[in-house]
């Protein structure tokens, strides 16, 4: 036990600071991709519920198909299709051979691809769940659609819409272990480092393994309190 | 270089089929060992015994709390770290990438399945139990005629988004340098640079094989509810 400390521990042959740093990073890169799947999510949530057929049909290709598919494969198509078009842009500025895509956006952007489509069944649902004499009410004020939106759908929604996110972002944490295949310093790959230098594998997948626990307890619990919170002017039965 | 060229994807796309029945191995290899799992995981969750309960609360926490990933590179890189385990009669599994995922996804999906097995034992109406018990069944019998076919029907609809999941996770295998469909995808990828066409034709095979995989598994569905549909039920027949 106290080997383990002293590997992981905080002292200049510790791994501690490393570990931590690269939980920062996969807190970071889970919530941009959160954040972008949020916005594929409304937008096509959005496209589900509107009269054109062209756009529901749009909507349902893309939640199905992204659902379907591996994440990994996402991931290297964004990986490999962002670098294929940054080294065709490096080459008109003069620059030769690979330029590999930032890594850190792209794995967030190829994140926020795949959650989208969870999150858009869970918005779907979520705006569903509105008692349409809400919304029939809110016509007959004559609100328009944006404000209707904003003062009607949105508060009202968001509220049906937490636990289901919450599922989300568990989906999303445990995603974003994935980019390190394309070399990103996430808790994962700094835990292939420090294997490969120590050659103590199973302390630091272990030791993965357990700082991901950790942020899914801490999260599940937020979600928890924000979703007793959003509820408090709600009566239940 | 157009963006999409068609003899290239009609060329690739042979080549990822190659590596669909290593993906299909691996998915019901670990479908099935996780189901036995799963199941004992879900009686002890249903047994009433705190302990048990809690040994099964416990696995199913872990496993559905921790990426997949993680539990890959424990048990294909991680135990390598203990030399006894390297001499003992599991290495020789244990040393090969194929059981490493096998196991991986074998130990995920049964934390996966058996709360899904829970919820289909739990929603067998409680009225057939009792009756059932009124008639003097009990133990092995009544789980036999009244819980098991009623509650299989009923996780099925669950128990195909988990076939799904772990189509997709097999995926993961390629980490480990398995050649399935992603293993294979993602070396043409890097050997050609053309990313869109490859992701086209390894993506269409994924969803063709859920798209069987849904379908294999609505259509067994529909056969067991025989006795739901009102129809049939009217003729007499029997399920």
């Amino acid at each position: 036990m106290g080997a383990y400390f002293d590997l992981m521990g905080f002292a200049e042959t510790g791994w501690g600071f490393d570990m931590l740093r690269a939980t920062a990073v996969t807190l970071a890169v889970a919530l941009s991709g959160f954040g972008f799947g949020a916005i594929f999510g409304m937008l096509s949530a959005a496209a589900s519920l509107s009269p054109v057929s062209a756009l529901r049909h749009l909507a349902d290709g893309y939640t199905t198909t992204l659902r379907g598919i591996p994440d990994l494969l996402v991931i290297y198509l964004f990986y490999f299709g962002g670098s294929t078009v940054v080294t065709q842009l490096g080459h008109l500025f003069g620059a030769e051979g690979f330029v590999s895509a930032p890594v850190f956006l792209t794995g967030a952007l190829a994140i926020g691809v795949v959650s989208g489509a969870y999150q858009a069944e869970v918005f779907r649902g979520a705006v569903l769940a509105l008692s349409r004499g809400e919304i029939e009410a809110a016509k007959a004020y004559g609100m328009g659609p944006f404000l209707r939106f904003r003062r009607i759908i949105l508060p009202q929604a968001a509220r049906f819409a937490i636990p289901g996110l919450g599922n989300v972002w568990q989906l999303v944490l445990k995603e974003s272990a994935l980019i390190s295949v394309v070399g990103l310093v996430e808790l994962m790959r700094q835990a292939q480092i420090g294997a490969g230098s120590t050659r103590k594998p199973f302390t630091f997948f272990l030791t993965a393994g357990v700082l991901y626990l950790l942020i899914s307890l801490v999260s599940g619990a937020a979600f928890r309190a924000a979703e007793r919170r959003s509820m408090r002017g709600i009566r239940r039965a | 270089m157009s963006l999409f060229d068609v003899s290239f994807f009609a060329e690739n796309f042979v080549a990822l089929c190659r590596g669909i029945p290593l993906t299909l191995q691996l998915t019901l290899l670990s479908v099935t060992s996780g189901a036995v799992l799963a199941v004992l995981l879900a009686s002890f969750r249903l047994s009433g015994n705190r302990v048990l309960d809690g040994l099964a609360r416990g696995y199913i926490f872990v496993f559905r709390g921790t990426p997949l990933l993680v539990q890959l590179y424990i048990i294909y890189y991680g135990l390598s770290q203990f030399p006894e385990l390297r001499k003992s009669f599991a290495w020789p599994f244990l040393r090969e990438a194929y059981w490493c995922a096998s196991l991986a996804l074998c130990l995920n999906t049964a934390a996966y399945s058996a709360e899904i097995i829970r919820g289909g034992v739990i929603a067998v109406p409680l009225g057939q139990i009792e009756a059932a018990k009124a008639y003097g069944m009990g133990g092995l019998t009544l789980l036999r005629r009244i819980i098991a076919p009623q509650a299989f029907r009923l996780m099925l609809p669950a128990y195909s988004n988990e076939l799904i999941l772990v189509v997709k996770s097999t995926a993961l295998a390629s980490t480990i340098t398995m050649m399935e469909v992603t293993g294979i995808a993602a070396k043409l990828i890097s050997a050609t640079y053309r990313p869109v066409e490859i992701f086209i034709a390894a993506g269409t095979i994924y969803l063709l094989l859920n798209f069987f995989i849904t379908r294999l598994l609505r259509l067994l569905e529909h056969r067991l509810s025989r006795d739901q549909r009102p129809q049939l039920a009217a003729t007499g027949e029997h399920a």
